[in-house]
């Protein structure tokens, strides 16, 4: 039991560290990214800080715009990083050819998925922590009646249900070796577009309101302005947890069932890999 | 035999990979397995001019467990490996011989669980490649034609990996990988540079360091030393002997080249177009065709059983360092 345990623990750590040498032996894409990320961070920000001059109006509350954007570009960041580093799990692989020695070991779905989950979430949040701080330095914001506990909180949920997503999302390359990288990013532009990421969900028409209610970045974006933007929602910050929570519970067995699906179908068909 | 590599194998299942294996279960059951793919058919002027390879058979298989696949439109239905059995014995060194496209790696991939069966069944040590996948993983490791690593990642960080995966302690493994690979005659600075520059020799050693670091019980070799210098290839050769020798490994291995399975395995499997045309020790196999004022040769008895020759003009030249590394 003990030594099963210490067995999975090995195993799952193979990923974290696996994916943390990747970082170390690409560094230069990781600092071109970051720097990318900084200015398309910053790039937003200063929306919020340029609102009074592009609408000529002077009783505009900046600094609020610009708290309310750099939230929503930091929250995306974040889950879309952690969406990223899951859904690519088995495109990378490919490309690198080794997915055929990973998916041979006796390693089991939830174990690899558990590796990569805590890879993604340690290093996104390191990643989106420097942004933040960076992208700060330029304005005079003040956090000090935010509920940081309340934000972390509220982030973890939205990690749970996010790996849910990349799971379910990893699996198209799995079925599609040619576009599934491809359809991935679809996926990601949707959650983009319906979860209020920049705006208030309620400016957006209707039905597209309709699809934003089933994405749990719109939870976590509501829950993290609210706990860090206090006096804009009257909700307890438990009213966002709980959704979130719910889809995580939902959406992770369920992707780890479907991704067992589509490695059996790829087992069949020799989707996998045929050379060699 | 260094004593180094004896300590290794002292230190044998520890690891994660010991499962109760009943006695007297033969190494590996192979028995009338089927895998056929769907593969974009050939184009018409292809099919009219009588180039190309043999026609692969299609015939329609004794349907089994219900995922037989069926030709799709626009597609047809490539037979790789057809009605195959075979039994291979404990520390037994069983090679299939055939050249490309005779099924040689779709039966390995069968043997691996990276392919399910149409039909048939595959047992290793006695547990059932299909129901029983995660224990016939813990037994078994695979080392492929093109290298597969992470090619920024150093031998070390690529073999740390592999070895977690199958439950490993990283120190052990780093220990144990140090060892091989000085036995194989890697240079020490190598282990911690890139793979990528790395030759393709060097590459396959280390391919096989990672699989040994499992301590698999049966070892799946699909052809470790196509591309590989001579030097190199006999290198590989004795390594091969020797985890049968030292270490009590069965180990399966593909080739096309007729001086290594002749020098090196105790049985061999002829495969042509997916199908077993011979089975049997080198020296009877080589029995089968009379001598034309020379010494008989796997060469002439694949001839002689299938019409064709081993290999083809354009498989010689299958030596491209940077295409395998890219996978
Ligand atoms: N994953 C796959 N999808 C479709 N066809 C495949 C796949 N793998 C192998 N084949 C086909 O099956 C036949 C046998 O291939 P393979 O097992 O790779 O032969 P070998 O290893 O002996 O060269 C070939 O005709 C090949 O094109
Ligand atoms: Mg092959």
């Amino acid at each position: 039991m003990i030594k099963g345990l210490q067995i999975e623990a090995r195993q799952s750590y193979a990923f974290v560290a696996r994916n943390f040498n990747l970082v170390k032996r690409y560094w230069g894409w990781e600092v071109v990214w970051l720097a990318y990320s900084i200015a398309n961070a910053l790039s937003v920000t200063f929306i919020g800080a340029g609102a009074g001059v592009i609408t000529g109006q002077t009783d505009i509350n900046t600094n609020f715009l610009i708290t309310y954007l750099l939230i929503g570009t930091l929250v995306w960041h974040f889950l879309s990083g952690i969406f990223n580093v899951i859904s690519e799990m088995i495109a990378w692989e490919r490309w690198e050819g080794t997915i055929e020695y990973t998916l041979m070991a006796p390693t089991r779905r939830y174990t690899q998925i558990f590796g990569q989950a805590a890879f993604a979430v340690v290093y996104i949040l390191l990643f989106t922590a420097t942004i933040g701080l960076v992208v700060s330095s330029f304005f005079d914001l003040d956090f000090s009646d935010a509920d940081l506990p309340g934000a972390v909180i509220i982030l973890l949920a939205g990690s749970l249900s996010f790996v849910g997503i990349g799971v379910v999302a990893s699996i198209l390359p799995l079925l599609y070796p040619e576009r599934g990288a491809q359809m991935t990013n679809i996926v990601q532009a949707l959650f983009l577009l319906v979860s209020g990421v920049y705006y208030p969900v309620s400016v957006l028409p209707e039905w597209l309101q309709t699809v934003s209610k089933i994405s749990p970045a719109t939870y976590v974006l509501a829950g993290m302005r609210a706990a860090l933007l206090p006096g804009t929602s009257d909700q307890s910050l438990m009213s966002y947890v709980w959704p979130l929570l719910l889809m995580g519970v939902v959406m992770l067995p369920l992707g780890i069932y479907l991704f067992q699906r589509a490695e059996r179908y790829t087992k069949r068909t020799g989707k996998l890999k045929r050379n060699g | 035999m260094s004593t180094k590599i004896d300590q290794v194998s002292t230190s044998k299942r520890t690891t994660s990979t010991h499962l109760r294996i009943a006695p007297g279960e033969p190494a590996l059951v192979v028995d009338r397995v089927y895998k056929r793919f769907n593969v974009a058919s050939e184009p018409w002027w292809r099919r009219v001019l009588p180039l190309g390879r043999a026609q692969n058979g299609t015939e329609a298989p004794a349907n089994g467990n219900g995922h037989a696949p069926k030709a799709r439109r626009g597609k047809e239905l490539v037979t790789a490996v057809n009605d195959v059995s075979f039994t291979v014995e404990r520390r037994e060194i069983f090679g299939v011989l055939g050249p490309n496209g005779s099924g040689k790696s779709t039966l390995i991939r069968l043997l691996s669980t990276l392919l399910v069966p149409d039909d048939g069944h595959i047992r290793v040590f006695g547990f059932d490649v299909v129901k029983d996948e995660m224990q016939v993983k813990r037994l078994i490791n695979r080392v492929s034609v093109e290298a597969a690593f992470f090619k920024k990642l150093s031998p070390r960080e690529n073999l740390l990996y592999g070895a977690r995966l199958y439950g490993v302690s990283g120190k052990e493994a780093d220990r144990k990988a140090r060892e091989i690979l000085k036995r194989l005659g890697l240079k020490e600075s190598s282990y911690t540079a890139p793979m990528e520059d790395m030759s393709r020799g060097m590459q396959q050693k280390v391919a096989i360091a990672r699989a040994f670091l499992t301590q698999p019980v049966l070892l799946l070799l699909d052809e470790p030393t196509t591309g590989l210098d001579p030097r190199s290839k006999l290198e590989v050769q004795s390594f091969v002997n020797e985890l049968r020798d030292v270490h009590d490994a069965t180990i399966l291995i593909t080739t096309h080249d007729m001086n290594e399975a002749d020098a090196l395995c105790d049985r061999i499997a002829i495969l042509d177009d997916g199908k077993i045309v011979a089975l049997d020790t080198p020296e009877n196999l080589k029995k089968l065709v009379g001598r034309n004022g020379h010494e008989p040769t796997l060469e002439d008895v694949f001839m002689e059983l299938t019409g064709k020759e081993l290999v083809e003009k354009d498989d010689v030249e299958d030596y491209q360092p940077e295409k395998i590394l890219a996978g």
